[in-house]
């Protein structure tokens, strides 16, 4: 009788999934390269080319984002059992818009001269399609823990693709990397700055070229 | 007049949406592969951001700004409601998408069909947000609202029509094969962009 009972409990406990199962991890880094939100899933391009001219803004724009994606994601899934299909969208909207509202007004109290530089384009993370086709695809349907992790690696995919290419507007645009003049530097006091880099043109050329040579490496082909 | 007109030249040219600010990129590079959708889109951004634009316009001088709600009572005139801003904005933009997405599933089947998943997605086009933040910012009056509004959906739909007209030529080119698809699109957008620029020395 008590090894029948026994053989029972055995058989309900299932062994919890470990922290960083393989599932997860794949969760976790697919985004990150082979199936980046920018490069592969082309979502997310208007703020990845808007706030790139400097390398300083383009980390604080990127954390908020970080922050935005892993939170919205949680809240959503919490709750998504609750969000009736019709009006999914508006709540997953209101969700972000909270939260976004929140980066803003922390930036206007705490770092008032970058609140002024990024401007318009932090409530523009509203707009992230990142943020809402991750929240539609994957946190409406899946566990909280899952949907952060997948939010972490779709967010730090996003923002390793725009830092590159800020890094590369400052650099040619402006001769500099974070505010520190790099080619007066080494001595080569007239490097030729390209004005073509601080414009929106030499924006789309970088990421154009990055996703070539990402794409390359990765042998992903759109037809 | 004049002046109203002006700013719908100067917004859907000079100050071109996709090629200055990069609003709407997301939807400009995914519905642009066949014109007659991208012509689809075009439309339904028009329209969305020349009605958001001076409901949202009203949404900020009635009742966000610092004393707005004082044509209720005085007892308002101390509210500060701007930082609710955001929240209002994206809530009439979603509900215009969703009406505009309802008329368009009624009377174009096909058009509903082959727009997808890019008709919600209206909603977070950035240029629609983006259309109602920058006409805050810059402090316009109501006609000066709708006309950029206007201006902004034209010039998004020029955009539009163009790259989708180029990217149908561009089917029967040898392209390399890590740059097909979005590659090839992001360089021929820097051209156009390219060529927006010419409109920079214009007064208007």
């Amino acid at each position: 009788m008590s090894t029948e009972l026994k053989e029972k409990e055995v058989i309900k406990v299932k062994p919890a999934e470990a922290f960083l199962s393989k599932r997860r991890r794949k969760i976790l880094v697919d985004p990150l390269d082979d199936n980046n939100p920018i490069s592969i899933q082309v979502l997310g391009i208007c703020s990845a080319l808007a706030v790139t001219i400097k390398l300083e803004p383009t980390i604080v724009m990127s954390i908020s984002v970080v922050f935005v994606m892993i939170f919205s994601s949680l809240i959503t899934s919490l709750i998504r059992n609750y969000i009736p299909a019709r009006v999914r969208i508006i709540v997953q909207l209101a969700i972000i818009a909270t939260l976004v509202t929140l980066v803003s007004e922390f930036l206007k109290a705490f770092n008032y001269e970058m609140f002024k530089v990024l401007g318009a384009f932090v409530g523009l993370i509203i707009t992230n399609c990142i943020i809402l086709g991750r929240l539609e695809a994957y946190a409406m349907g899946n566990k909280p823990y899952d949907s952060v992790l997948d939010a972490l690696g779709s967010s730090v995919g996003y923002a390793w693709i725009i830092l590159v290419v800020a890094f590369f507007r400052e650099l040619l645009g402006s001769g500099s990397v974070l505010g520190f003049k790099v080619f007066e530097m080494i001595g080569w006091n007239s490097f030729p700055t390209n004005g073509l880099f601080v414009d929106s043109i030499g924006a789309f050329i970088i990421l154009g070229l990055l996703i070539w040579a990402q794409r390359t490496r990765n042998g992903y082909i759109e037809n | 007049m004049t002046e109203l007109f002006n700013l719908i030249i100067k917004s859907a040219f000079m100050d071109n949406m996709i090629f200055a600010y990069f609003l709407g990129m997301c939807s400009f590079l995914a519905v642009s592969k066949k014109v007659t959708t991208a012509n689809g889109l075009g439309l339904a951004v028009i329209f969305v951001l020349t009605c958001t634009a001076p409901l949202n316009w009203l949404i900020q001088k009635k009742i966000l700004d610092e004393g707005a709600l004082s044509w209720i009572s005085s007892d308002f005139t101390e509210i500060d409601l701007t930082f609710l801003q955001l929240l209002m904005f994206i809530a009439v933009i979603a509900s215009f998408v969703q009406l505009i997405e309802m008329i368009i599933e009624k009377f174009s089947p096909a058009l509903y069909g082959s727009l997808g998943i890019f008709l919600p997605l209206i909603a977070v086009n950035c240029s629609i947000l983006g259309g109602s933040l920058f006409m805050v910012q810059r402090d316009f009056n109501i006609q000066e609202a709708t006309a950029f509004g206007f201006g902004s959906g034209l010039g998004f739909w020029l955009a539009i029509l163009a790259l989708a007209a180029i990217r149908e030529k561009l089917k029967y080119s040898h392209v390399p094969d890590g740059l097909k698809g979005l590659g090839i699109t992001m360089l021929l957008t820097g051209l156009m962009g390219l060529a927006f620029k010419t409109f920079i020395g214009m007064t208007l």
